[in-house]
């Protein structure tokens, strides 16, 4: 922690030395061996089998909403195995740590471990996986052909990879920071973490925050501009009506983290006294700043799921959504709320009574809009039909479960309660209960509800049971433990214990990680099977589940323009309407039509802006300037291209038209159908 | 699904007899009327919560596909009876909760002081409170009783039934003070004070510590804090004023240095304006004390002239500071005004009555307006450190 | 399980087609995305402010604004760019009226009057620093020279900006997509003379009235 000569700067290496390489830490020296033998493993089969060509042309430089989105979720669950081994690492220390023990990991390593599961739960797993939703079903779900801004998608999903990137790179070259997921000053601050860990955090966030802002500002352009006719607000399908709000959340809350980031960097490169405990600085400026967006962020993480709820109870129980009116509304309350409740995180600042019981009563009134949303789930449910599919039961699960978490979150936000409880592992549980059990449920019944659409065949269903128990039980069983010892007065961060009271649910709590760690195995093992069995599931009706937004009127997987025709909305649900109308899919009469060309530019782009990122990180000056000249340059040279646009002939979308045709009358032959 | 999920239940509940959940079991009066808070919240929200999910058990089981008998209405899609029920239960419960927080809030404030003792016994006239000022170090925790001139690292005692005002800071990072069997938690910051009342109502040992992560030994930064009766509490004085330590200006300032694990040391004798000096941040003999420094600004500092007022950081009066690498080499602002000028700054400050609108937002500077203490104008910046004054005389009102 | 898709049934008078391809040409929505994403670089310059409201009063013992500010030269400055504005209005409606030429030279007009506002602005820089008033100094002036400096930032990527629009308008003349940039631009000018309105106002003029 003592430094008191500025750190040696070299001037090509700048701080990167030898020594930045964690070979004294044996954990670490095994983890890369392990990460560079599966990526050597993976670069070799990409090479032997020649998909690079493959990949860059049809995924990596595509402008399709569809890829984009598929690629933001699997950039999610790739970060999710990383955030998970965290987590698996944290429980297992706190399990061990009793009676004198040390544990395993010594301090500099587990704060890096905390901070980093936090980091990369919230930005790179929950993020990505949301914005790849988003991006996947929006246009379809709005009958439209792409975003608006196909070229600004792809530069923002490698945006976001490039944060990713960052953090991951903090593993193996330095170190991440050891200040927790939000990075307080004056902890934070250059004094008390002078070495690159917090510049990693402020890297990795900026770069992909710039990716998210850009994102949302898409997709919102997209919801307002690119609506097919007749779909007025008032009958967008619920999922969208939820992105929209979502969008407006990331574009009216992510720059207030990129200028709170930039403020704690100037304190950390330049000097400046924003946070700082001298010189006039307020490190509580920092905690109001960055909590201005980090309370719209966890509605950001947790809306676009209620729309995907919304959605899966509807079709599954067979019935139009109960208090459609009701529920965009409650949307809509929520995201003016979650401006106004920023100060529940930090109650015990000593704010005063008044402030303080100001901000826990708009929280509470908060649960009010959430509460209507789980009992229209609910009056949905009633007198329907309900099939209890995959999707089915992650939303029933989900409700059963987030209605507990959100009962510890209003009382959290009675301020003399909060006083207790606190950054205990009772405020612990509570968030890993609404986010495991809104967020990662969501995603995974949105998995399994949308999965045929995306890949044009189910998933396996017998490994998805396993895994849905897996996660449901391992849930309850690795956080009720916490809650409990949230109530026997233990704070979160721990290293070490004393006492061994404690200890007996720190291990139930590792049995539940351990559970949970089945879950994501079996899940894998899901996805598995049925790419293999790829055939025997397939789905040729592109209406697997009867379904009643526009997204299921299109072949699975859809076609790149998504629609031949641009479907004409009268209705709420669109596609229940029609079919209640008997639509008939046209046949004949196709015309080209227009499309967005694929570019490399989204990539390089980013690429440069990582390593402009990696590059202050490690004072390396030269190379930050030659990758913003280059950065600048490239993007100048990007607007001399001004034709970014090309035409998919009307025999190519004939053709394509005519195979789903073939096929549709293949499975409705006598004799094709089992 | 509700059996499976009953096991897990089960499992708990028996296991629950034999833990201690100090939040839900309390020896202080504050933290007791906490938990009564969670109770009352808690029940409140089960009223919906409850149905909630007997409700989706019931649904689900009832509406199945397989169930034919059950009526299926797939065009209803609203009511209005059970619209507005939905919306006006949750919002009558938070009506009540809310007026349960208004309520609760203000009187369990940790700023405000105590109105009783415990359930039975209002606050009365014999109820001097003790005065403890607590100072989160880099790891452990210093405490000072003004009123007896002891001072000790990592242990506190206070006697059973008498009320505690607690005034906390922190020298470089954020930290929260907590006590869970007394009273709930409070941040300490560097260079700002905050306020916390409580009162142990039952003898015993207790477990005090950091809730707030502050760093590498952050783990460790725990104490132990003792209940005792009257005597039990004149023994521990008596014990601390037979320790040989000191607490003057130089010991703290090299306890202030980062350790961890620090066992449990007694001071017989604490310089008295030693806290007012840290929470100014000028312990260090010459450095500008935070309340001169907010008394200058308000009357638009010192011009020109004070640009310069600043000496470099050396490492003998700092190890903890890093020159950033645009930056100059760390600098601290140098003292103007006497000592017994700050202090008497710090002290018109403290005044209760403005604490409570925007403290978070504005800090100890702002709120150091209540009366600016008589600065001499500044025609030269004194650049010399000013001497150090090992024994200061202790100020009445402290 | 899919009724649409069997050929049997007969449709009804309900058409589930526009007649017509809805149209969504290149850059339609252009115009909105730019908005949007200058009310988000709003936000950014709000949070900036906010912050120079916290601590604007912090001098750390130093200089305050009446100290440091010279209002003349700010007026100056502030002249520059307000009339870099109106030159831009300018440019634009020859831009309407199609004349390439012209609307070059009143672009090139802008430029200059951008660069002169920089160079008044890095001269104030440049002097602060001199005589010790740097941003490590308060946290008023870390506060100060981030939201001046902010401002200054995006001029700066203003005028490359508009250099690269002239080149491609000379090259290109004034098709479409140039129009549309210009608009863009035109936007993003105006709004850093809003905001640079906001800085004058309460960063120089409040500065030197408390």
């Amino acid at each position: 922690m003592a430094v008191t000569t500025p750190v040696p700067v070299s001037p090509i290496f700048g701080r990167l030395t030898l020594e930045a390489l964690p070979i004294h830490e044996p954990i670490l020296v095994v983890t890369f061996a392990v990460v560079a033998l599966g990526a050597a493993a993976l670069l070799g089969a990409l090479t032997y089998f020649r998909l690079w060509g493959y990949l860059w042309r049809e995924w990596f430089t595509s402008v399709d909403h569809k890829k984009i989105g598929i690629m933001y979720m699997v950039l999610g669950i790739v970060m999710l195995l990383r955030g998970f081994a965290d987590a698996v690492m944290m429980r297992l220390q706190q399990a061990i740590a009793f009676g004198g023990s040390e544990g395993y990991l010594p301090a500099h390593h587990y704060d890096q471990i905390f901070t980093a599961h936090g980091v990369i739960m919230i930005f790179f797993v929950a993020m990505p996986v949301v914005t790849g939703l988003m991006n996947y079903l929006v246009p379809l779900q709005i009958g439209a052909r792409d975003v608006s801004f196909p070229f600004l998608n792809n530069f923002s999903f490698w945006m976001t990879t490039g944060g990713a990137v960052i953090v991951m790179a903090s593993l193996f070259v330095g170190e991440f920071a050891q200040t927790g997921w939000l990075a307080f000053p004056p902890l934070s601050g250059l004094d008390a973490s002078p070495y690159v860990g917090v510049d990693y955090y402020i890297w990795g966030l900026q770069v992909a925050g710039v990716g998210t802002t850009l994102s949302g500002i898409n997709l919102l352009v997209t919801i307002i501009k690119m609506r097919a006719p007749g779909m007025s607000l008032m009958k967008m399908p619920v999922f969208t009506w939820t992105a929209l709000c979502t969008n407006v959340l990331i574009v009216a809350s992510f720059p207030v983290l990129t200028a709170v980031l930039v403020l704690l960097s100037l304190d950390r490169y330049v000097g400046m006294n924003f946070f700082t405990n001298d010189f006039g600085g307020n490190a509580m400026m920092y905690v109001n700043l960055i909590w201005i967006w980090g309370h719209p962020e966890v509605y950001i993480l947790i809306l676009p799921m209620f729309g995907v709820f919304s959605e899966v109870v509807s079709t599954f129980s067979g019935k139009r959504l109960f208090g459609y009116t009701s529920m965009v509304y409650a949307t809509v309350c929520i995201t003016i709320l979650s401006y106004l409740v920023w100060l529940h995180h930090f109650f015990t600042m000593g704010s005063g009574a008044s402030v303080n019981s100001f901000f826990g009563i708009t929280t509470m009134i908060i649960s009010i809009p959430t509460g209507a949303k789980i009992f229209n789930w609910l009056f949905t449910m009633y007198r329907g039909r309900i099939h209890f599919e995959l999707p089915m039961m992650w939303t029933v699960a989900f409700m059963l479960t987030f209605v507990i978490g959100g009962m510890t979150g209003v009382l959290l936000a009675v301020p003399p309660a909060d006083f207790v409880l606190h950054n205990s592992l009772f405020l612990v549980a509570h968030f890993h209960n609404v986010i495991i059990g809104g967020v990662l449920f969501g995603m995974f019944a949105a998995i399994n509800y949308w999965w045929p659409k995306a890949f044009g065949f189910k998933l396996n269903h017998s490994w998805g049971l396993v895994s849905f128990w897996c996660w449901v039980v391992g849930f309850w069983v690795a956080f009720a433990p916490v809650y409990i010892l949230g109530l026997m007065g233990v704070t979160r961060r721990m290293r070490v214990f004393d006492d061994p009271d404690l200890q007996i649910w720190f291990i139930i709590a590792g049995f539940g990680a351990a559970l949970i760690a089945t879950g994501i195995a079996t899940f894998l093992i899901q996805i598995g099977v049925s790419i293999w069995k790829r055939k025997e599931y397939a789905e040729t009706t592109g209406d697997p589940w009867n379904g009643r937004t526009l997204e299921w009127a299109t072949s699975s997987p859809p076609p790149a323009y998504n629609f031949a025709f641009t479907p004409l909305v009268h209705a709420t649900d669109a596609w229940a309407d029609m079919k209640a109308r008997n639509y008939q899919r046209p046949l004949k009469g196709f015309a080209a039509i227009h499309m967005p060309s694929s570019t490399g530019a989204g990539v390089i782009l980013a690429g440069l802006s990582t390593v402009i990122a990696l590059a202050l990180i490690w004072y390396i000056w030269w190379l930050a300037i030659v990758g913003f000249v280059g950065l600048i340059g490239y993007a100048i040279f990007h607007t001399f291209d001004y034709h970014r646009d090309y035409h998919i002939p009307a025999d190519v979308v004939t053709r394509t038209e005519d195979a789903r045709t073939a096929q549709i009358s293949a499975r409705l032959a006598p004799g094709a159908a089992e | 699904m509700p059996k499976l999920r009953l096991l897990p239940l089960l499992l708990v509940t028996g296991l629950l007899g034999g833990c201690n959940m100090v939040v839900m079991n309390p020896s202080g009066d504050v933290a007791a009327q906490q938990r009564d808070l969670i109770l009352i919240a808690t029940g409140l929200m089960l009223v919906v919560i409850i149905p909630v999910m007997v409700m989706t058990v019931l649904f689900a089981f009832r509406y199945r596909a397989s169930n034919t008998e059950a009526p299926y209405d797939p065009e209803w899609d609203h009511s209005t009876q059970i619209e507005l029920a939905v919306w006006a239960v949750p919002l009558l419960i938070i009506i009540a909760l809310g007026a349960f927080t208004w309520a609760g809030t203000h009187l369990l404030d940790p700023y405000r002081p105590l109105g009783r003792i415990d359930h039975q016994t209002p606050i009365a006239e014999e109820h001097e409170p003790l005065e403890v000022q607590v100072v989160a170090l880099d790891w452990k925790w210093l405490f000072i009783l003004p009123e007896y001139g002891v001072a000790s690292v990592n242990e506190l005692a206070a006697p059973v039934d008498r009320p505690i005002t607690f005034k906390l800071t922190s020298t470089s990072v954020m930290n929260a003070f907590y006590i869970p069997a007394m009273a709930g938690m409070i941040y300490t910051m560097p260079g700002m004070e905050t306020t916390l009342h409580g009162v142990i109502n039952k003898p015993g040992e207790y477990e005090g510590f950091s809730a707030n992560y502050s760093g590498a030994g952050f783990s460790k930064m725990r104490f132990a804090f003792h209940g005792t009766d009257e005597a039990g509490f004149d023994a521990w004085i008596e014990k601390a004023r037979s320790s040989e330590a000191v607490l003057d200006r130089e010991t703290y300032l090299a306890l202030e240095r980062p350790s961890e694990g620090n066992p449990v040391q007694l001071y017989s004798q604490a310089d008295a304006d030693l806290f007012p000096l840290i929470v100014n941040m000028c312990v260090q003999p010459g450095m500008m004390c935070m309340s001169e420094m907010a008394a200058i600004d308000r009357q638009g500092g010192l011009g020109l002239a004070g640009i310069h007022n600043t000496l470099p950081l050396t490492a003998a009066l700092s190890d903890r500071k890093a020159q950033p690498v645009f930056g100059a080499a760390p600098s601290y602002v140098a003292a103007i005004c006497t000592e017994d000028e700050a202090i008497a700054g710090y002290d018109a400050a403290n005044d209760a009555e403005l604490r409570d609108r925007f403290a978070s937002l504005s800090g100890f500077g702002l709120l150091a307006a209540a009366q600016p203490p008589e600065i001499t104008p500044a025609t030269a910046p004194n650049m010399t450190p000013l001497p150090s004054r090992a024994a200061a005389a202790p100020h009445d009102n402290l | 399980m899919s009724a649409a898709s069997t050929p049997a049934a007969a449709a009804g008078e309900v058409r589930f087609h526009p007649e017509t391809e809805p149209h969504h040409p290149e850059g339609s929505s252009t115009m909105l995305g730019f908005w949007i994403y200058l009310m988000s670089d709003c936000l950014i310059f709000a949070i900036l402010f906010a912050s120079f409201g916290v601590l604007g009063g912090n001098y750390a013992a130093g200089p305050g604004p009446k100290d440091l500010f010279e209002l003349e030269l700010v007026a100056v400055n502030t002249a520059m760019l307000l009339l870099s504005s109106i030159t831009y209005g300018f440019a634009m409606l020859e831009m309407v009226k199609g004349r390439k030429t012209t609307t070059l030279v009143w672009l090139g007009v802008t430029g200059l009057f951008g660069l002169a506002f920089l160079c008044i602005e890095i001269y104030e820089f440049q002097h602060l620093i001199h005589i010790g008033a740097g941003p490590q100094r308060s946290a008023f002036l870390s506060a100060f020279f981030t939201l001046v400096g902010t401002h200054g930032l995006h001029v700066t990527f203003g005028l490359v900006w508009l250099v690269t629009l002239m080149v491609q308008v000379h090259r290109f003349g004034l098709i479409e997509a140039n129009q549309r940039r210009l608009m863009c631009l035109s936007l993003f000018w105006h709004f850093l003379d809003v905001i640079w309105i906001g800085v004058f106002t309460f960063v120089y003029l409040l500065g030197m009235l408390q």
